[in-house]
């Protein structure tokens, strides 16, 4: 790239300070939050000193760490689950040809872009049609919990798993796949040998961003959890409902903390790999389109 | 073909010969090869496939069936005689003043998002890549961590007696009161939705050939005309997609006027949500989540329609 059209004087130093800005915005809120966690005071945004009294809290607060129980094993069932369903779906779409191609395109597309609501609605209604219809046909009781939230984790995992793993199939070299064929590796060595080791990345980013997003879904898991199957973020929401307390303050610095972590560990992962320079971050940048 | 002592060379096809002879054989081979392909992709397709239509589709039908059943008297749902009752109550002055808030609200996000945007997603395009990726990276973390904990952070922040209250009245301007005003709302959205919003247009910009830009500068276009009539136009994907990640997910938003906002300032999100889980309407819930769908559905028609993305 020329650096010719790159803005001169004014504009640039305008462009500078207004990413600046974006950054401290996006920024500042978060600190403060880690700020006033640790410190002594009922006042969830008054400095009274150096404590770490309210993570000792969130440790010995029974609800909570069941609520955060509840939520690593939905979490990691559902990654599972989509992980191996989205990378499917991926090969399907990267290195296949079928009739309906356009039309699973297009529905894997849909969870990404629906509104929480309406599909924490969808799922509402499903539910408790089907087992409604599952009482009356076959006398079988079934209520919703741990299983509704992990059915509906998927729902929106596969997508984002198989638009990562897409984004890193689209940047390989489809000749090594070929060559093991030539070579009479069968299918499934071609794959087990080729395919799966170059995509791994891929696959190990999909997932964690699918841990990611379980782990921070709100609003679809109120409506499909049930007694005694309240997830962390539910949790963490219905006390923010009732009113802030210091132990909020130490609880979201916990879960942001996870979710950083994550993040993090999901582009280095993709990026070790040694993918094309900023492969990482284009796959991120492809889920946001 | 005759028969050869030395191996073929690596660029002859051995599959596409272009003798006569073998030709049609050679075509029906590749067409049951290529039958067993789209076979094999369709296969590997399908437990996403099948699962997608069981727990998305087949839910997204039976809300729109929901939205014209009746609710009786006891909360419950009849899904017997058919009516638009649940789309009338659309006209009732009380939905229409929240349908409207939320359209003008979700507008007012999308704009500012816009124009904070833009010129962020520019600076960030014509970066080396080197720091451009590392930038990136910083724009990545919010926009996969949690979101509520991240709108959490503005309840602490403009409670009364709060940090940004305090600041303004060292200031001089006197202690501010937005916690539970709209404008809380609107700030929580653009710092929820914000990411969305830079990631497609730096998308977009990034693909842009710059010396397109620098061909009009050297063709003595001003600067408003070269951003005009080049780098605008060209970006317009990235604005459109930026723009609909925007809106949707503002108009149905919850978390965010749920922690931020008042019970004045009821949204279109928090509306539907009530209908299930309180007022027990759920027609009328089903028929507003309709509504949003078919926004959403628009909008990606119109996206797609303007060559966003090769579908």
């Amino acid at each position: 790239m020329s650096t010719t059209a790159q803005p001169r004087g004014t504009a640039r130093a305008l462009l500078t300070a207004n990413a600046a800005i974006i950054y401290a915005f996006f920024y500042l809120p978060i600190l403060v939050l880690v700020f006033f966690s640790f410190s002594n005071s009922r006042n969830v945004g008054r400095w009274g000193g150096f404590t770490l009294h309210w993570y000792g809290d969130f440790a010995n607060n029974h609800p909570l760490q069941n609520a955060l129980k509840i939520s690593l094993k939905v979490a990691l069932i559902s990654t599972v689950i989509s992980v191996i369903l989205g990378t499917m779906a991926a090969l399907a779409l990267e290195r296949a040809k079928f009739r309906s191609q356009r039309i699973f395109d297009a529905l894997l597309y849909l969870p990404i872009i629906i509104p929480d609501v309406t599909m924490a609605v969808m799922l509402l209604i499903f539910f408790s049609q089907f087992f409604n219809a599952l009482d009356v046909m076959f006398g079988i009781q079934m209520t919703k919990g741990i299983g509704t939230i992990v059915i509906s984790h998927v729902a929106f995992n596969i997508s984002f798993v198989s638009v990562v793993v897409r984004a890193r199939l689209a940047g390989m070299d489809e000749g090594l796949e070929e060559a093991a064929l030539d070579l009479y590796a069968s299918r499934w060595k071609s794959f087990r040998y080729v395919t799966l080791p170059l995509i791994a990345p891929g696959v190990a980013g999909g997932g964690l961003l699918a841990l990611t997003m379980s782990l921070d879904d709100v609003v679809i898991t109120q409506f499909v959890s049930g007694p005694g199957s309240t997830t962390l973020p539910v949790y963490v929401f219905g006390l923010i409902r009732k009113g802030v307390t210091p132990l909020i303050n130490s609880v979201s610095v916990v879960i942001l903390a996870a979710s950083i972590l994550l993040v993090a560990l999901s582009l280095i992962v993709q990026r070790a790999s040694g993918g094309r320079d900023g492969g990482a971050v284009d796959s991120f940048v492809d889920v946001s389109q | 073909m005759t028969a050869s002592l030395t191996p073929p060379a690596p660029d002859v096809q051995p599959e596409r010969p272009d003798d006569a002879h073998t030709s049609v054989a050679t075509i029906a081979f590749e067409r049951a090869a290529e039958k067993a392909a789209s076979r094999r992709g369709f296969v590997m397709a399908l437990p996403a496939y099948a699962y997608l239509i069981m727990f998305f589709i087949v839910p997204l039908v039976i809300v729109v069936v929901y939205s014209f059943a009746t609710r009786n008297r006891f909360g419950g749902t009849d899904l017997s005689g058919w009516n638009l009752e649940a789309y009338r109550k659309l006209s009732n002055p009380i939905v229409r003043s929240i349908l409207v808030r939320s359209v003008w609200l979700a507008l007012i996000t999308t704009v500012v998002c816009l124009v904070a945007a833009y010129p962020f997603a520019y600076f960030l395009a014509t970066r080396k890549p080197a720091i451009r990726n590392i930038l990136l990276v910083f724009v990545m973390i919010p926009f996969w961590s949690n979101f509520l904990v991240r709108t959490y952070a503005w309840r602490v922040l403009l409670g009364s007696g709060g940090p940004v209250s305090r600041l303004t009245d060292s200031l001089g301007m006197g202690e501010t009161r937005l916690l539970f005003t709209p404008s809380a709302v609107l700030i929580g959205l653009v710092y929820g939705y914000l990411p969305f919003m830079i990631l497609p247009l730096y998308a977009a910009i990034e693909r842009i050939d710059m010396g397109l830009v620098e061909a009009a500068r050297d063709l003595y276009a001003s600067s408003w005309q070269s951003f005009r009539r080049v780098l605008l136009p060209l970006s317009m994907p990235g604005v459109i997609a930026g723009s609909i990640l925007t809106f949707v997910p503002s108009l149905g938003a919850f978390v965010t006027p749920e922690i931020l906002g008042g019970a004045k300032t009821t949204l279109l999100g928090s509306y539907i949500v009530t209908q299930f889980l309180t007022a027990r309407n759920w027609p009328f819930g089903a028929a507003l989540s309709t509504v949003l769908m078919v926004v959403m559905l628009g909008f990606t028609i119109i996206y797609f329609r303007k060559g966003g993305r090769t579908l």
